[in-house]
């Protein structure tokens, strides 16, 4: 669904992919963790290229990026893309972010686009929120939105880029319920997280990341309980007890 | 000093509408006349100058900055000038001198507007174009339903800024000898000699009056458009 081969990336001089290799297929939920500057967002971002990628091969849902006759629009509305910062539209009510795209994109009627949309806010449990504008919101509710509205377009491949690490800690829980949920329903996704209850509950695979390199990829009991790369060990000792 | 206002009300018609119906449209018609049509011209010219200055492509852009910083670094009456000797020669026919005044109006305030509009595109958080263009919108989607709609919101009392400048600027359409407000106040003043200060205080006035009346309404206007600000 996802291949990553040979992907190199730099900005400027700072090589913030190196040499990434990595396979997602279909139906999988790959975690991907590492510290900051680790370049783990910059690697989800060139899923949908909000990032182009230097060098390498990168392939999603049979489309070539760096291809020049990849219509980029037509990937982009494949894979839904979760923000850290939500990025609700602040001038649409909940109901229009939802259903801006399908209507302009996939050309649905907006009676059909608005049922549809109530179906997502009902599955994230918003429903009654459908004529409020995102700033009326919490933040676990404006993230709950931003996941329906990517879910509006149908999407193959669901990119979360840290959608919990603007969130205050009591509605952490809201939004990985949701996501949860959505893994079980069989989505592809990718999920940059610190959120290590997550991955280990709801990830096929966790990817660890550093200095843009992928150094360890492994099942999640395999990684929690036995990290082979001192780099790996040193994260986990550190979000386990952060004031060591 | 004794002020004897009679002469404004002899002369009243003359100067809210000139000769109107029977000549040509004049005084304070004419001046809002100009400022409207201008008005209208180049929001759209702003709008467009300030998206191409944006535009990715250099060849477009490049040009588009040369045109607009060259028309910010001239004085407007030298753009009148300009307009009122260059558009006959370019269109090979006599232009009323009311709308060559309105071109360079137009192409004076276009200029000032871009980069208002470059503003208040710029401002809009990088956030908003990505989550757009992630869901599938193509670029001038995005512009259109996303970007556009929060950016004219900051644009708006700039514009109104510029707008009222307009109002004034209209002005100096007297030079080339269209008989707007100012025109109008220079020749009662001419036929009948001794009220200059009547004349003069009653046009600065009317000038006040109508820009004042304009900004009341766009704060209005403003105040209608208002959603809670975003993060």
């Amino acid at each position: 669904m996802i291949q990553f081969q040979n992907v190199h990336k730099w900005f400027k001089t700072l090589h913030v992919l190196n040499d990434v290799n990595l396979h997602v297929k279909q139906g999988e939920v790959v975690v991907v963790c590492g510290p900051s500057g680790s370049g783990k967002s910059t690697l989800i971002r060139t899923i949908n290229k909000l990032e182009p990628i230097n060098e390498g091969r990168l392939t999603v849902d049979g489309m070539d990026l760096l291809s020049k006759k990849t219509d980029l629009n037509r990937l982009r509305a494949e894979v839904g893309f979760v923000f850290q910062q939500f990025n609700l539209y602040p001038h649409l009510s909940v109901l229009s972010n939802i259903t801006l795209a399908p209507i302009k994109i996939r050309n649905t009627p907006k009676k059909e686009a608005e049922e549809q949309a109530m179906q997502l806010l009902e599955r994230v449990g918003l429903a009654m929120k459908r004529d409020a504008y995102p700033t009326q919101l919490s933040g676990g509710q404006q993230q709950r939105v931003a996941i329906a509205r990517a879910l509006a377009m149908k999407p193959r491949i669901m990119l979360f880029d840290e959608p919990t690490s603007a969130l205050d800690p009591e509605m952490i829980g809201e939004v990985l319920a949701v996501m949860q949920d959505l893994a079980k329903s069989g989505m592809t996704m990718v999920v940059v997280t610190h959120e290590m209850g997550f991955a280990r509950e709801v990830a096929d695979r966790v990817v660890f990341m550093d200095h843009g390199v992928i150094l360890e990829e492994a099942q999640p009991e395999e990684f929690f309980r036995n990290p082979q790369h001192d780099r790996a060990k040193q994260f986990l000792k550190q979000l386990l007890s952060p004031m060591h | 000093m004794d002020l004897d206002f009679q002469v404004i009300i002899d002369n009243f018609t003359y100067f809210m509408i000139g000769r109107y119906p029977n000549g040509p449209l004049g005084g304070l018609g004419l001046t809002m006349y100009l400022a409207v049509v201008s008005c209208i011209l180049s929001f759209f010219g702003g709008l467009i100058l300030g998206l191409l200055s944006l535009s990715r492509y250099p060849v477009i852009r490049y040009p588009v900055n040369l045109f607009i910083n060259t028309i910010r670094g001239l004085p407007l009456l030298m753009v009148i000038f300009w307009m009122y000797f260059l558009l006959p020669a370019l269109m090979g026919k006599t232009v009323p001198e009311s709308q060559t005044v309105i071109m360079g109006l137009t192409v004076f305030t276009s200029a000032y507007m871009s980069q208002i509009v470059r503003a208040g595109i710029m401002g809009v958080p990088k956030g908003q174009t990505e989550a757009a263009i992630s869901t599938g919108l193509k670029g001038w989607q995005t512009m259109l339903y996303i970007i556009l709609p929060q950016g004219m919101r900051n644009m708006i009392p700039s514009f109104v800024n510029q707008f009222v400048s307009l109002i004034k600027d209209t002005s100096l359409a007297f030079i080339v000898g269209v008989s707007e407000l100012t025109h109008v106040g220079t020749q009662v003043n001419n036929r009948t000699m001794s009220y200059p200060t009547e004349i003069f205080i009653f046009i600065a006035a009317v000038y006040f009056v109508l820009c004042f009346a304009f900004t009341s309404f766009s704060r209005w206007l403003e105040q209608r458009l208002a959603w809670r600000k975003s993060i």
